[in-house]
């Protein structure tokens, strides 16, 4: 390295080292903030009757006991809300064709999933509000269901919204070069395959929960909410109850998990505020485990016919398939539920240099829950899909599997470029990833290891995956399609008297880090120490306008937006500094909360500058006006979305007798650009990772056939539990983004977006000898048995 | 529906004597009565850990007992943990062992279990251990190396 010190490489730089969270200590004393503990004073409580069944028509609803009930405060309708709530439609301008009904807080006339809300009670307390809501009797008399999503197309199926004529939601199709002629071909190798994904939720630890209060004397309502959106959340309270936008406030403190499940618009959560602003008085609901299985949206549920067609020498000459989604009764507000199929399309096989191409995606109403973005939004399909076919197209014509990797994989010195399906790709490294991945886990080794395992009756397999991630949207992804969603974020760092600064940014905190990693930016590029920064986030009162957090993108835009404040703020300072102490701007630096020169030497501290600006202005020229405060904005404009790339690899044992699957090992090496904080990092990778293996193995939403869930508790949904989790290696390769000065990407999406692909090939590896293949998740032990012909 | 009775409960040392619904649970009482918010309620039927906490020096589910059921009984929170839990404090935040921090104490008061209960830095035996705790966020290899840190801590 050579030429002058960086803000990286700065002795008073904290990006790229490993501090601990500040917060942490406040949660680990039992301290933090959540939805639930908040208690206002006449606060109420809600809580709502659900529909019972799937799809019918309601012909009376008797409230009459219910009201009776002490303690109950209000009782509300459908109809009794479509007089105060304008309705809401999951549509995006862009998403062309893309059709949805519009949706009201509580279903009027017809319910078209169980579970879905019908009537709220209102009360003093929860509990007597539940025993109210067990009086009201709802006459419903049922209609014919569309729960599977692949017959709901067929002609005569029940149609969910008859005025659209069928369950068809949106169809989408890319073509590129021409798929039809390469599969045609005498020298390549075809494979087929069908790949199911069940659908799986979030469960999010602590359930979606708001405590609205409305102040008539002022028309203010303020949602404590349990979000990553606020602004957007903001507007549309404003929008959909009446309100001015200023005059709603929303309040995002610690947020017990979210993974996407708390970016959307729920009814239930939309009559609290409704309810609030009625009464006049604060409301809040909390979901129950059972309203958060039912509601919470769902994820994923696709099925996918795809086919590959691969050459002796390994190269893909051509990747096609067909992906069905079910979506529910709706298309999700206002993110929509087509955003996953059109994920699908846009990221299956785009680590591949492919040149004939083509997916079709059908997105298809049904009588189950809202499917809609989950963490890894469309990745884990488009992953196991191009690299499920990938894998067994090398089994097929003899080549191993990281080998026909390097021999199709867009090269590192390739970039920018764009993808088959017309994806901006820069700054991906997918050769070094997978060279770092083949050295971590020490590949030769453990194939040579299995080989002789296998001879002892013992099935081990190894599974890959490259590939690419979604992360920093830019306006592009929701902006163009009309959507009240932020894509830029901003930061105000302000110089305090004490000599502190205090960030304010629009990114939100739901347990990642963004708080810490926000400080570490703005602490070491401004020039003081990390416990000399305050952070707050998420309340659209008093911070900066922006998106808040979703898409992996806390750090790349909202670190991009602090570091741009605190270079201003650290100018502004410099420029009194100057003045102060006669010297020039050029030669003073700030470090470890002081003005120094450059070489170090210290010349006055923060909070004697600070004070002589705020108290002691006499001492300043008349014609200088100091600002000790700096907001900067940022948002990503070159590009849709700045991919980031990674390569993983599972190690599995099946057991034939049981169709039991212990992960061994999940190795995985991520790109996500410039790394703030290590630990930070790769605890989200670890944490993603786990979610993947909860998708690959244990997760999934049963329903009955006729649109019942079957397994709403946690007892009955299995989720990835301490014992069963393997230890997983992570490493990094650093291709900082040029899109930004910081270089940062995201990291959310990785594990979960990929594991599954890894384990899925791995759970294959090692099925293979056996005659055996499994192309669903989650491969529970039954599916195994199935796949492998013993039940 | 709501019928009540007298309860005198010591929580982290404190005694108080409440009425309570004969249905409440001890987890609400202690979030709603006593302004407890620490322990947290994730599932309310007794699978996901979140309101762990100690009962007469027990690890109990603070959603399956009942208010009425402490009575007499001396009840300790993460609020009261105090001491006996500071090195997995500092071991959980330099391992970064947390994230939204919604399991957290319910995870904690499972590793002072384990730890006080002697328990080796034995990566299997604290996975097993501490299997009735759901995290959501970690990968749970975080909270497992904090748990060993402390022991080998302690044991060095
Ligand atoms: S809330 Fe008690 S175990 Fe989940
Ligand atoms: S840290 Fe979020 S559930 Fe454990």
């Amino acid at each position: 390295m050579s030429g002058p010190l960086t803000i990286f490489d700065k002795p008073n730089s904290y990006i790229g080292k490993p501090v601990d969270r500040p917060d942490a200590k406040r949660l680990l004393q039992g301290r933090g903030k959540f939805v639930d503990d908040i208690q206002l004073p006449r606060m109420v409580h809600g809580a709502f009757v659900r529909s019972p069944v799937a799809h019918g028509r309601i012909l009376s609803i008797d409230l009459e006991e219910a009201r009776g009930v002490p303690g109950v405060i209000a009782v509300y309708t459908g109809a009794d809300l479509a007089e105060h709530v304008t309705p809401y439609v999951g549509v995006l301008s862009h998403l062309a064709g893309l059709r949805s009904a519009p949706q009201m807080p509580l279903a009027v006339d017809v319910v078209r999933w169980t579970g879905e809300p019908v009537v709220m009670i209102v009360a003093t307390s929860r509990a007597v509000a539940e025993d109210a809501a067990a009086l009201v009797y709802v006459d419903i008399e049922e209609l014919p269901v569309a729960t599977d999503m692949e017959r709901a197309l067929e002609p005569d199926a029940p149609v969910i919204h008859p005025d659209f004529g069928s369950n068809l939601a949106w169809e989408r199709t890319v073509e590129v070069g021409d798929p039809d002629a390469a599969f045609a071909r005498d020298d390549v190798t075809v494979v087929e395959r069908t790949f199911r994904f069940g659908r799986h939720t979030g469960v999010t630890l602590e359930a979606r929960a708001s405590v609205v209060e409305y102040d008539p004397s002022e028309d203010q309502l303020t949602c404590h909410y349990s979000g990553q959106a606020p602004h957007m959340m903001q507007y549309i309270f404003a929008k959909h109850l009446g309100l001015a936008e200023e005059n709603v406030r929303v309040i995002s403190n610690d947020v017990g998990g979210s993974f996407g499940i708390k970016i959307h618009t729920y009814g239930d959560e939309i009559a609290t505020a409704a309810a609030a602003k009625l009464l006049g008085r604060p409301v809040k609901f909390v979901a129950d485990r059972l309203e958060s299985f039912l509601t919470d949206i769902h994820a994923r549920d696709h099925v996918v016919h795809g086919r590959i067609a691969v050459t002796q020498e390994g190269k893909i000459e051509a990747l096609a398939f067909d992906d069905i989604t079910g979506i529910g009764p709706y298309s999700m507000y206002p993110r929509t539920s087509a955003i996953e199929a059109n994920q699908v399309l846009n990221l299956t096989g785009a680590p591949y240099a492919l040149e004939n191409y083509r997916a079709n995606a059908k997105v298809v109403f049904q009588n189950k829950n809202l499917m809609c973005q989950y963490r890894a939004v469309g990745h884990p399909i488009a992953m196991a899909v191009a690299d499920g076919l990938l894998e067994d197209a090398a089994a097929e014509i003899g080549m191993d599997v990281v080998e026909i990797r390097r021999r199709n994989l867009v090269k590192d010195d390739a970039y920018p470029c764009v993808s088959a399906t017309g994806m901006k790709l820069d700054d991906l490294s997918h050769h070094k990833t997978l060279d770092l991945l083949i050295e971590t886990m020490d590949y030769d080794a453990k194939r040579a290891e299995h080989a002789a395992l296998r001879e002892q009756g013992i099935h081990r397999g190894l599974g890959l995956v490259s590939m690419i991630e979604v992360t920093n949207p830019s306006p592009m992804f929701y902006g163009i399609g009309g959507a009240p969603i932020a894509s830029q974020d901003g930061a105000t760092i302000r110089l305090d008297a004490g000599g502190a600064i205090h960030v304010s940014s629009s990114v939100t905190e739901q347990g990642q880090g963004t708080n810490t990693i926000l400080a570490q930016v703005a602490a070491g590029v401004f020039g003081v120490d990390m416990d000399r920064v305050k952070v707050t986030t998420g309340d659209t009162k008093t911070t900066p306008y922006g998106g808040g957090t979703w898409a992996s993108r806390g750090a790349g835009i909202g670190g991009e937006a602090t570091l741009q404040a605190a270079f201003a703020l650290k100018e502004q300072v410099l420029d009194v500094a100057a003045v102060i102490l006669q010297a020039k701007v050029e030669g003073l630096d700030i470090i470890a909360g002081h003005v120094c020169d450059t070489d170090g030497t210290q010349r006055m501290s923060l909070s004697d500058l600070a004070r002589t600006v705020y108290y002691r202005g006499n001492e300043l020229p008349s014609d200088m006006s100091p600002e000790l405060v700096a907001t900067r904005h940022y948002r990503v404009s070159d590009f849709p979305f700045v991919f980031t790339n990674a390569a993983m690899a599972a190690e599995v044992e099946v057991d034939p007798e049981t169709g039991f699957v212990k992960v061994l090992n999940v190795w995985a090496v991520e790109d996500c650009g410039r790394v703030i904080n290590p630990k930070l990092v790769d605890e989200q990778i670890r944490g993603g990772v786990v979610q993947g293996i909860g998708g690959a193995f244990y997760e999934e939403c049963i329903y009955s056939e006729d649109g019942q869930l079957e397994n709403a508790t946690m007892a009955d949904y299995l989720v990835p539990m301490a014992f069963e989790m393997p230890d997983i290696t992570v490493a990094h390769v650093e291709t900082p983004t040029k899109t930004s000065v910081l270089g940062a990407k995201g990291a959310g999406e990785a594990g979960t977006g990929g594991a599954p692909a890894a384990l899925m090939n791995a759970v294959n590896d090692a099925l293979r000898p056996l005659g055996a293949s499994i192309h669903q998740m989650p491969m529970t032990p039954e599916r195994i048995l199935r796949a492998l012909g013993t039940v | 529906m709501s019928d009540s009775k007298m309860i005198s409960v010591t929580v982290n040392g404190e005694t108080t004597t409440a009425a309570v619904p004969v249905r409440q649970n001890l987890v609400d009482f202690l979030r709603n009565t006593m302004g407890l918010t620490g322990s947290h309620v994730g599932c309310e039927h007794g699978v996901c850990g979140a309101c762990t906490l100690e009962v007469d020096g027990a690890m109990v589910r603070g959603c399956l007992m009942l208010a009425v059921q402490a009575d007499g009984t001396q009840v300790t929170t993460i609020e009261g943990y105090g001491d006996r839990a500071a090195a997995l404090r500092d071991a959980f935040t330099a391992r970064n062992a947390l994230q939204c921090g919604y399991c957290t104490p319910g995870m904690l008061a499972s590793a002072v279990e384990y730890i006080e209960g002697g328990g080796a830095a034995d990566r299997a035996a604290i996975r097993e251990h501490l299997s009735g705790n759901y995290c959501r966020c970690t990968g749970y290899q975080s909270i497992v190396d904090a748990v060993c840190d402390v022991i080998d801590g302690a044991s060095a």
